[in-house]
């Protein structure tokens, strides 16, 4: 008999996934000797990416060579898509499986890099362990109950990705295939599908249908911001629809709110009212998809107080990803969006992507590790070292430039040094204690910016480089004077 | 309960968004710009760039400036607008003081947003010149 690991019990922490969220933070969890559990209802590890994009591209970029050497920190700027380790032998693992037809993986090279990590790395997982309901005792713990038995915690991490189908309120719309039904390209040959949505997954669609279907419409009520997906990680699957439509290839990006989609005969019918530009619509078609996105499957967690943003589709959450309503109950992966950050200029963090929550899981570890009392082991930076440390983390930390204005590297009044979500250093301020950020502009000005704390905290933006380089003199210059 | 119902409902029972027609409130209903904070939480923070504009959909907040009253911010109130308008820094503090559901226009979406919609624009205009009667009495 082979033994599954972590039978049902009590536990410190129980982590409910496998997917990379739940990976990372059960690798980090480990790796500050702190007790779990992790149980995932899947039979292996990789989460949402054993099944989608459903094209099977990614949209995340990831470079096998690059200016740093693979398993160094300075190499995970180069590389959005592994899990991330102190230990070199666990880094960089995706573009190993990597064939380099693209600059991006495929959804199998990041489903084994994962594997991979979860092999070399031995994150442990109660595999085929479906979490089913929870239960706040009255002493504050929690207990999930499983479809292998009851586990309580002290803290329950949920890194259940944002996975499960959602479609928007629409008359009709339940009759129509979400995009995870999405059927093979070639079913489309020649028909006019219509797409109602206009994000990721809409244009994953238009992208992956362009040379097989006749026309392609894709609607939703807000416009596309052109100028913004041309600078984001989207724009692979965003400007090629795009470009068939400036040819007048047929396809077509309209804002409209619909107001239903019915059957007529073998055909549908789309019917709504234009947002930017007034008036009625009504289209006939061959097919519709509903790419109206995905929720976090939550389950009974609104029972326990968890609330949500996103039209209820994401878990609201405090800094450091614990819902706003429910202590004790924290969200790892995707889910991890639910933290906004101080969003300045409009722009939020990266947390919906891999290379962003691998940090927050990373620091979300020690901060449970703190909550639960087990000593934190963090590096000591001496007062003469402040600045240059300063400037290297500004010009070189992975972290600070995936996680912009959102993670920070801090320094302690005593030197001891972390990194922490921005939100949480400015709004429970320590004195004496210093925060440094690279932050981004809404004209995409890239540019450090330091906190100090003297009473309140007061910021301090410093100017952008041409070359990112905040390494040099000027720099020193001016972080000397902010200290 | 449906969220992005809820969320066009909530928008469209405001003072602020009551000339939009469904579609155009459909539109504005952006999940992306919906914000929910715990009490206690600072929404606009004093001093710190790249700050946005916000609506207050549900529960209620405070503006905190020193050595003054804390005045009272609910549903339909909406904060942030010097600054976004201004491109300056806020002055003032403003903080949750029981769970707070807002819409938050980013800060650079502002100006172009009150150009669209022009009604909007009229409306905030109306609030801001009473606000300013009641400061001169």
């Amino acid at each position: 008999v082979t033994s599954a690991p972590f039978p049902p019990g009590d536990y410190p922490v129980v982590v409910v996934g496998s997917g990379p969220g739940g990976l990372q933070t059960s690798h980090c969890l480990t790796r500050l000797g702190i007790g779990h559990a992790v149980i995932s209802r899947d039979d292996a590890p990789a989460g949402m990416f054993r099944q989608f994009p459903i094209f099977q591209r990614l949209l995340s970029w990831s470079k096998p060579d690059a200016p740093c050497r693979a398993g160094t920190r300075e190499y995970e700027w180069y590389d959005h898509n592994s899990l991330v380790s102190d230990d070199p032998e666990f880094q960089a693992l995706v573009p190993q499986f990597m064939d380099r037809a693209y600059m991006v993986p495929s959804r199998e090279e990041i489903e084994r890099g994962l594997a991979a990590f979860a092999e070399r790395a031995n994150v442990r997982v109660r595999y085929g362990c479906e979490w089913t309901s929870t239960r706040r005792e009255d002493d504050g713990r929690l207990t999930l109950v499983t479809t292998d038995g009851e586990y309580s915690c002290q803290a329950a991490v949920f890194a259940l990705g944002v996975t499960e189908p959602w479609k928007s309120p629409i008359r009709g719309i339940e009759q129509v295939p979400h995009y995870a039904e999405t059927k093979a390209p070639r079913e489309y040959r020649d028909r006019s599908v219509f797409v109602v949505g206009k994000r990721n997954s809409a244009f994953e669609i238009a992208d992956g249908l362009l040379p097989w279907a006749r026309q392609i419409v894709l609607g939703s009520p807000r416009p596309v911001q052109t100028a913004v997906i041309a600078l984001a990680s989207v724009r692979v699957r965003y400007l090629q629809p795009y470009e068939d439509w400036s040819l007048g290839g047929g396809t077509f990006a309209l804002d409209v709110a619909i107001d239903r989609i019915e059957r007529r005969g073998d055909r549908w019918l789309v019917a709504g009212e234009g947002t930017t530009q007034p008036g009625a619509f009504e289209l006939e078609v061959d097919d519709v998809i509903a790419a109206t996105g995905f929720s976090t499957p939550l389950q009974d967690l609104p029972e326990l107080g968890v609330s949500t943003v996103s039209q209820g589709r994401i878990p609201a959450l405090t800094a450091f990803w614990e819902s706003v309503g429910a202590p004790g109950v924290f969200f790892a992966g995707n889910a991890t969006q639910g933290a906004a950050g101080l969003r300045k200029h409009g722009i939020g963090g990266s947390s919906a992507a891999v290379h962003g929550f691998r940090y927050n899981a990373r620091v979300l570890a020690r901060h449970i590790a703190e909550r639960l009392g087990a000593p934190v082991p963090r590096e000591t930076v001496a007062r003469a070292d402040l600045v240059p440390f300063l400037t290297g983390e500004l010009t070189r930390a992975p972290e600070l430039w995936a996680q912009k204005a959102y993670l920070a590297r801090v320094v302690y009044q005593d030197g001891e040094t972390d990194v922490l979500p921005l939100a949480d250093f400015v709004d429970r301020p320590r004195a004496g204690c210093i925060a440094a950020t690279i932050e981004l502009n809404a004209e995409g000005a890239v540019y450090p910016v330091v906190y100090t704390v003297e009473r309140d905290v007061e910021e301090h933006v410093l100017p952008p480089h041409r070359l990112n380089d905040f390494d040099g003199e000027e720099y020193r210059r001016e972080l000397e004077a902010c200290l | 309960m449906n969220g992005k119902q809820e969320l066009t409902e909530s928008l469209a029972g405001l003072a602020l968004f009551a000339d939009l027609r469904g579609p155009e409130i459909e539109a504005i209903a952006d999940p992306d710009w919906e914000r929910r904070f715990a009490e206690g939480e600072r929404v606009l923070r004093k001093g710190f760039s790249g700050s946005g504009f916000y609506v207050i959909l549900e529960g209620e907040a405070f503006v905190e400036i020193e050595g003054r009253e804390p005045r009272s911010l609910r549903r339909g109130d909406f904060f942030g607008e010097v600054s976004t308008l201004l491109g300056s820094n806020p002055a003032a503090d403003v903080v949750a003081r029981t769970q707070l559901r807002c819409l938050e226009i980013p800060g650079p979406n502002l100006e172009g947003f009150l150009l669209e919609h022009p009604r909007v624009m009229l409306r905030m205009l109306q609030t801001v010149t009473r606000r300013l009667q009641d400061l001169l009495g």
